[in-house]
């Protein structure tokens, strides 16, 4: 597969502090890929860098080989739930990017990302009156709309009870397979990131570096009881310095 | 799913709720407003007051005053024109001071060091500028209203969410688009807070005006007939309907906040 994103030495530095020191990463087209660390390691910055929010101080992102100079609709950034409009309706949301298209054409990409995340029926509704998953997946299908190459998910699930978040990691699972994306994925939980990615990129404290890559080769729908599973989790878990006893 | 129905479930349940609290105020406040004007009415009989006029005394001036209607409508035609031209000029100018923080910096001293000067203050030179004619009291009513519709906007458009704008950036938005599609109506809750608010300061400054700078208008028929004959029943009675038309007129600007397009940013 061919390189989709790619980091060159990319570097950071806020005041006297040194948040992004080196980090170099080809991210493949097609590919889910996490970026897991401590709080605070930077790994929100280098998703603000790669969304094109921030201008890295050393370095570059390509995205296809084309430098990355400022926010662009091929790449949608998705954040928690917070980001969908509250003044627009559950339609409006996901046609807010589509200004480009044909009514025609924004009519059936509205109804079918609509269904894809499973909002029928709210098409009316505003953000307020639906629940924080439901936020979170029209978030997601406001971004697909526009049919971007690459995602951006910065923590997207962090805000949502443990029984929704397992239901919208398989969700996103779904869609993802369904629509080929390339995903870059934010998060400072492990189980997540071995659910989710086919590579995990695991940054350390602050100054982030990457510290390792861990390649998840399990098949989806992936068992979590599976003994490569926990041994995928533990390995990462060591990585970080956590021995998981509580 | 569950968590849908559940959503359901709570925004009926809340419909219910409000109309049942709607039917219980309206009822508790009638009947408070028929004890105070009883108390009222039986203070001066026991008082045997002969300035401060009874109620039946003030609704008697009044349905006896010929000008009445023609007073009220100059007062609303004086207020509807000043505070609209504070709403067409200082909600532009809210969003381009939140907007471009270096314009914000270089206006914000000025801005603030005329916002606390009363607008009546500038009474004599409207007068001299305008003369005795409606412009003066419109003027003053525009000044009035501009500064705090100014105020709100602008600081509505900096709390505006960063995620919003990103987002907007993000779907390739120009800076125009940005602002009509995502800040504007981000800060639309925020500005009917602030026109709400202009509102009663202009129907306050109204009146004062009135009392100055022309010959007609609620203000005008206070001042009127103290010095006319000193009528006190008709100085009270245009107080009251000044009251009256202000709590009338702040109801129907608060029915702004049920549009559809401000409704997210408000509970019940």
């Amino acid at each position: 597969m061919t390189t989709k994103v790619a980091f060159r030495n990319i570097g950071m530095t806020f005041g006297s502090m040194r948040v992004l020191d080196d980090i170099n990463l080809d991210v493949r087209d097609g590919e889910f890929v996490c970026l897991l660390g401590p709080s605070g390691c930077g790994k929100s910055t280098l998703l603000n860098i790669v969304g094109g929010f921030i201008a890295p101080m050393e370095g570059e992102v390509t995205i296809d080989g084309e430098h990355v100079s400022g926010p662009d609709p091929r790449r949608i950034f998705v954040f928690q739930e917070r980001g969908v409009f509250p003044w627009l309706t559950v339609e409006q949301n996901i046609g807010f990017g589509l200004f480009r298209q044909a009514e025609a054409e924004k009519r059936a990409r509205i109804a079918h990302y609509i269904q894809l995340v499973g909002l029928r029926g709210f098409e009316q509704s505003y953000p307020r009156e639906l629940s924080g998953g439901m936020k979170q997946r029209l978030e997601v299908a406001r971004a697909l709309a526009v049919n971007p190459d690459v995602l951006y998910l910065d923590e997207p699930f962090g805000a949502l009870d443990s029984i929704t978040r397992l239901q919208m990691r398989r969700e996103l699972l779904r869609i993802w397979q369904a629509e080929k994306k390339t995903i870059l994925f934010v998060t400072h939980d492990i189980d997540e990131s071995v659910q989710l990615a086919d590579r995990v990129v695991v940054l350390s404290a602050r100054p982030g570096r990457v510290q390792r890559i861990v390649d998840i080769d399990m098949p989806h729908p992936r068992d979590l009881s599976d003994a490569r599973y926990l041994q995928l989790r533990d390995e990462i878990f060591g990585e970080i310095g956590l021995a998981h006893q509580v | 799913m569950n968590e849908e129905r559940r959503t359901q479930n709570e925004e009926l349940r809340k419909g219910a709720k409000s109309l049942r609290t709607f039917s219980e105020f309206f009822i508790l406040r009638s009947a408070f407003c028929v004890l105070v004007l009883l108390l009222w009415h039986v203070a001066v009989v026991l008082t045997g007051a002969t300035i401060f006029p009874s109620p039946v005394a003030v609704a008697k001036g009044l349905t006896d005053l010929p000008n009445l209607a023609s007073y009220i409508r100059d007062s609303l035609f004086r207020v509807a024109a000043g505070y609209s031209i504070a709403v067409l000029l200082g909600v532009p100018v809210g969003l381009a001071l939140g907007w471009w923080s270096w314009l914000a910096r270089a206006a914000n001293p000025l801005i603030q060091m005329l916002r606390p000067i009363s607008p009546l203050a500038w009474m004599p030179l409207a007068v001299i500028w305008f003369g005795v004619s409606n412009v003066a009291p419109i003027f003053l009513i525009f000044l009035a209203s501009f500064f705090p519709i100014v105020v709100a906007t602008m600081n509505g458009v900096r709390n505006v969410p960063q995620v919003y704008v990103q987002a907007g950036r993000n779907f390739g938005l120009s800076t125009r688009a940005l602002i009509a599609q995502v800040v504007f109506p981000a800060v639309l809750p925020r500005i009917v807070v602030g026109l709400r608010i202009a509102f009663g300061v202009a129907w306050i400054v109204l009146v004062a005006a009135e009392m100055i700078a022309v010959d007609s208008g609620l203000g005008y028929m206070i001042i009127d007939a103290r010095n006319a004959g000193k009528r006190y029943d008709l100085v009270v009675g245009g107080m009251l309907t000044i009251g009256v038309i202000g709590l009338i007129l702040d109801a129907l600007i608060r029915r702004t906040e049920t549009l559809r397009a401000v409704r997210w940013a408000f509970r019940e």
